[in-house]
């Protein structure tokens, strides 16, 4: 068993340490909001934080978040109300919307450091999460929005 | 697909699409749960007791649920077209809630793409929208008369309101909750005509900017539901190794570590590879890495290379003597080009370019006896029927399919190789889910990619300049000898997706498309625009090769050849504006691309400049200006098209698959490169509607023209250096530049 906070919940996990902790998340505990899109780092889809940094769960074990606080998009607000949710609404981003969790994730911890970022800086943050819609330009603005706005 | 022979089916009359009306519907739960958000949301099903017909179920409350036919994508439909049934019947959008169509042509089909269910082609709103507005009419006529006999008024003094019907003389009305109380459905019911759709100036909600995506709250908070987030009880997962050759199939199996792999329930042997089926993914997904299969040698894709195919490809352009089908004859194009003063040809190479949706593909179903059920991120729930039938051995009225949201599609999910994975798993363990996911190495190594192909085109002119002649060859694979093999035969070896895309606006005395068919055994596949995609670029750098030939400015002599197109002709002059066409850069150039492809018109400016040490091409703005005949949701029009440049780009710079000795050689984002957000270019779209038009296809438009514009831009910026070749790498590029 692995113990870990999930989304502010502790709880104890049944299953081999070395599992990635991207299947733990979506199979075992059933919260599918954070996605599989390369499994080795490379596209960003499966972004969560762990104490607060963002991480891609599809690198990152079982054992290596044990005693660690886990934050994925369900658990990013309560009732959908994060400035970045906000404005990703607002702007209207999402196309397909596969790949926004791990865009809002990934853009939300750049916020929690530096909450008025340039754009210089977002791009800089933001260019490991891939959108194959190519909704780069929404998501610009929508960090641009909630960092104004918030 | 092998469900061909619905497809060769005549499109549905508008007459037989509504005699579908009155039926009674079958609202089905759709995944995606309303999130709070103002206006419709996608909801479960509804209680509603009141179905005017097969697409409304109006419930006591107000609540209004509406059928959406197509697949969720990415390109918005699931709001567009359910807009267009509220906007005819008059119903408060923020009452409306939205239902994923479940499979059934018969009700749903697209009456513009044969009466099948299938989102593809950009033929959705094309083939939906006048019929789904005469649906909503004919449900605000069913709401009139039954308000008419409730109020015992003529119906001619009645008059709606957003889920209201209003008699203004005695000041009554009735809300659609209310009628819906009622029930009971006129005899006989009335029908609708195009003279029942409302004026476009009188649409409350065609054409507005403030209506946002129905599917937006739920991909911003983690509750859309994808085809990878089904979740069924005592579900099993699957994964399926792949033979690395097309063609071949495993000889023998050595499954000994796999097995021991806990979680571990199955080891199955396909036609075309082995499947692992276990209580988790994590656990399938081990198990294949540890199978060792010997899989069989005589497939013909071995001798697949790509990189040699592609000279290959582009020597049987340029031979003239190589005849292919004519796929577009006006007047005798060679006869005129070989009387011509001046000659202009060029060979365009185009490699094989793979989708990447974001959802690795993925399907889950159960099989229980002759009956099969499939949830699916598919682009084509009628295909899905045909295939999932085949693989459980049983017949496509026994298969029923749930559509989930699509991560991506771009063609990719209208095959269903993927659907076959599931039903074949299921098939073993009946009446048990199985969720199978590829990985994204299976799902970059076994992809159905575009088609390679090499363009010869030849222009002709005479002493003064003017084109006489036009002949386009396109040198490729088939994609619809696999997937419309019927089709394909009776249009006599033409391939029209293939070539689309050489047929075009502007106006030439003779012209001649060919399409010199190749056979080499490696599946190819519908990817985003298919043909235009890769054909748009030999049109329209030739054209800027002539104009620079004749000296005159790519502009004016587009503008010339589309005398008397006015749509064209303004999109043109608009882009131009917009991107300062004549202002000079330092160390920067433009270039310009049109396409009128899927009835709308799209011409596009893109500003580049060139590392030329390292051969590096930067993109730094693309200007787009588009005319998509009535903008249903302008906002998401722009998006289309701004995403659209970005995969155009993607494609044109970076996107390249290799193929040797029949394997792919790329399997993730580290070997297949697509655009990241440091490389994209500053997109400014303009939608400029023309609402006497009819809607046109918006999600793939706005990539043809990006590729061509960039090779445009280099030209100029280079005086004369023209890329042929996508993608254009820096070595391409550094070849061309030392000439």
């Amino acid at each position: 068993m692995t113990a870990f906070t999930i989304n502010g919940k502790a709880i104890d996990v049944a299953a081999e340490p070395d599992t990635p902790l991207l299947w733990v998340i979506r199979e075992h505990l059933k919260l599918t909001g954070t996605k599989f899109g390369c499994g080795i780092a490379l596209c960003g889809a499966c972004t969560v934080h762990i104490d607060g940094e963002p991480m891609r769960s599809c690198q990152t074990q079982l054992q290596d978040v044990a005693g660690r606080q886990v934050t994925t998009i369900e658990g990013l607000s309560p009732d959908a109300s994060h400035p970045l949710q906000k404005a990703w609404i607002a702007e209207q981003v999402p196309q397909c919307g596969y790949c926004q969790s791990g865009q809002i994730m990934q853009a939300a911890a750049l916020l929690e450091t530096n909450p008025n970022p340039t754009r210089e800086q977002i791009v800089e943050h933001m260019d490991g999460n891939i959108c194959r819609c190519g909704t780069y330009g929404r998501i610009i603005s929508a960090i641009e929005r909630a960092a104004q706005e918030a | 697909m092998t469900e061909t022979s619905p497809l060769r089916t005549a499109a549905l009359s508008r007459r037989s699409f509504l005699v579908t009306i009155g039926a009674t519907g079958i609202a089905v739960a759709f995944g995606g749960l309303p999130s709070g958000a103002s206006g419709a949301e996608t909801a479960p099903a509804t209680a509603g007791d009141f179905k005017p017909n097969v697409w409304v179920t109006i419930a006591s409350d107000g609540i209004v649920s509406i059928i959406c036919p197509a697949s969720e994508m990415g390109q918005g439909v699931m709001t567009s077209l359910p807009l267009l049934i509220a906007e005819d019947m008059d119903a408060d959008w923020d009452k409306v809630r939205i239902v994923q169509a479940p499979s059934d042509a018969e009700k749903y089909g697209n009456p513009g793409f044969y009466g099948v269910q299938i989102t593809g082609g950009s033929e959705t709103m094309r083939g939906y929208y006048q019929p789904l507005r005469l649906v909503g009419a004919q449900t605000r006529k069913v709401i009139l008369a039954i308000a008419a006999s409730q109020l015992n008024v003529p119906v001619s003094e009645l008059a709606t309101e957003p889920n209201r019907v209003v008699h203004a003389r005695s000041g009554r009305s009735l809300d659609y909750g209310e009628i819906a109380a009622i029930g009971e459905l006129p005899d006989p019911l009335p029908e609708a005509t195009d003279a029942d759709v409302k004026p476009l100036d009188q649409c409350r909600y065609i054409g507005r900017r403030d209506i946002d995506r129905i599917d937006v709250p739920a991909k911003v908070d983690g509750t859309a539901r994808f085809g990878i987030d089904v979740e069924l009880p005592d579900m099993l997962y699957g994964a399926v190794l792949r033979a690395p050759v097309p063609g071949e199939a495993p000889e023998s199996i050595d499954d000994v570590a796999a097995r021991a792999v806990k979680g571990i329930t199955h080891i199955v042997s396909l036609p075309y590879g082995v499947g692992v089926i276990g209580e988790s993914y994590d656990a399938a997904r081990r198990a294949k890495d540890l199978l060792n299969v010997t899989w069989s040698n005589s497939s013909r894709v071995r001798r697949y290379d790509s990189s040699r195919l592609a000279e290959s490809y582009r020597d049987v352009g340029r031979d003239l003597t190589r005849a292919g089908v004519a796929s577009h004859t006006q007047g005798d194009a060679p006869a005129a080009i070989a009387g011509a003063a001046r000659i202009i040809a060029a060979d365009y190479v185009t490699d094989h370019v793979h989708h990447a949706t974001m959802e690795p593909m993925n399907a889950t179903a159960v099989v229980l006896g002759d009956t099969v059920e499939v949830w699916a991120p598919t682009q084509g729930p009628t295909a899905t029927q045909g295939f999932a039938a085949g693989a459980a051995g049983t017949t496509p009225d026994k298969v029923k399919v749930h559509t989930t949201l699509l991560g991506g599609g771009f063609g990719r999910r209208a095959e269903a190789d993927f659907i076959v994975d599931a039903v074949s798993l299921a098939k073993e363990v009946q009446g048990r889910p199985v969720k199978v996911i590829w990985s994204r190495e299976d799902d970059v190594r076994h992809g159905k990619y575009r088609p390679l192909a090499a363009q010869h085109v030849q222009v002709g002119l005479d002493e003064a300049g003017n084109i006489v002649g036009w002949r386009h060859r396109v040198v490729a694979d088939s994609i619809f000898a696999r997937t419309l093999p019927d089709m394909f035969a009776g249009d006599g070896g033409q391939d029209t997706v293939v070539t689309d895309g050489t047929i075009f606006s502007y106006r030439v005395p003779t012209h001649l498309v060919e399409f010199i068919r190749q056979n080499n055994g490696r599946d190819v596949g519908f990817w985003r625009a298919v043909g235009y995609g890769q054909n748009n670029f030999g049109v329209e750098c030739i054209i800027d090769e002539v104009a620079a030939a004749k000296g005159i400015d790519p502009v004016a002599f587009r503008l010339e050849l589309l005398s008397g197109q006015p749509r064209a002709q303004r999109v043109i002059e608009a882009v131009a504006e917009m991107a300062e066409w004549d202002r000079p850069r330092e160390g920067r150039a433009l270039g310009l691309a049109y396409t009128d492809a899927f009835d709308a018109h799209c011409a596009q400016v893109a500003e580049v400049s060139l590392n030329r040490e390292s051969g590096e091409i930067r993109v730094h703005n693309v200007w787009c200006v588009v005319d998509p005949g009535v903008a249903i949701q302008p906002l998401n029009i722009e998006a289309q098209v701004a995403g659209a440049i970005v995969h155009g780009a993607s494609h044109a710079l970076y996107e390249q698959i290799n193929i040797v000795d029949g394997e792919t050689q790329e399997s993730n984002f580290d070997t297949y490169r697509v655009m990241r957000m440091s490389e994209m270019p500053d997109i400014h779209v303009r939608v400029t509607p023309t609402p006497e038009n009819k809607p046109a296809g918006i999600g793939e438009v706005g990539l043809p023209p990006t590729g061509p514009a960039i090779a445009n831009a280099v030209a100029r910026l280079t005086g004369g250096v023209r890329l042929r070749h996508y993608p254009f790498l820096p070595e391409r590029v550094l070849a061309a530049l030392n000439g």
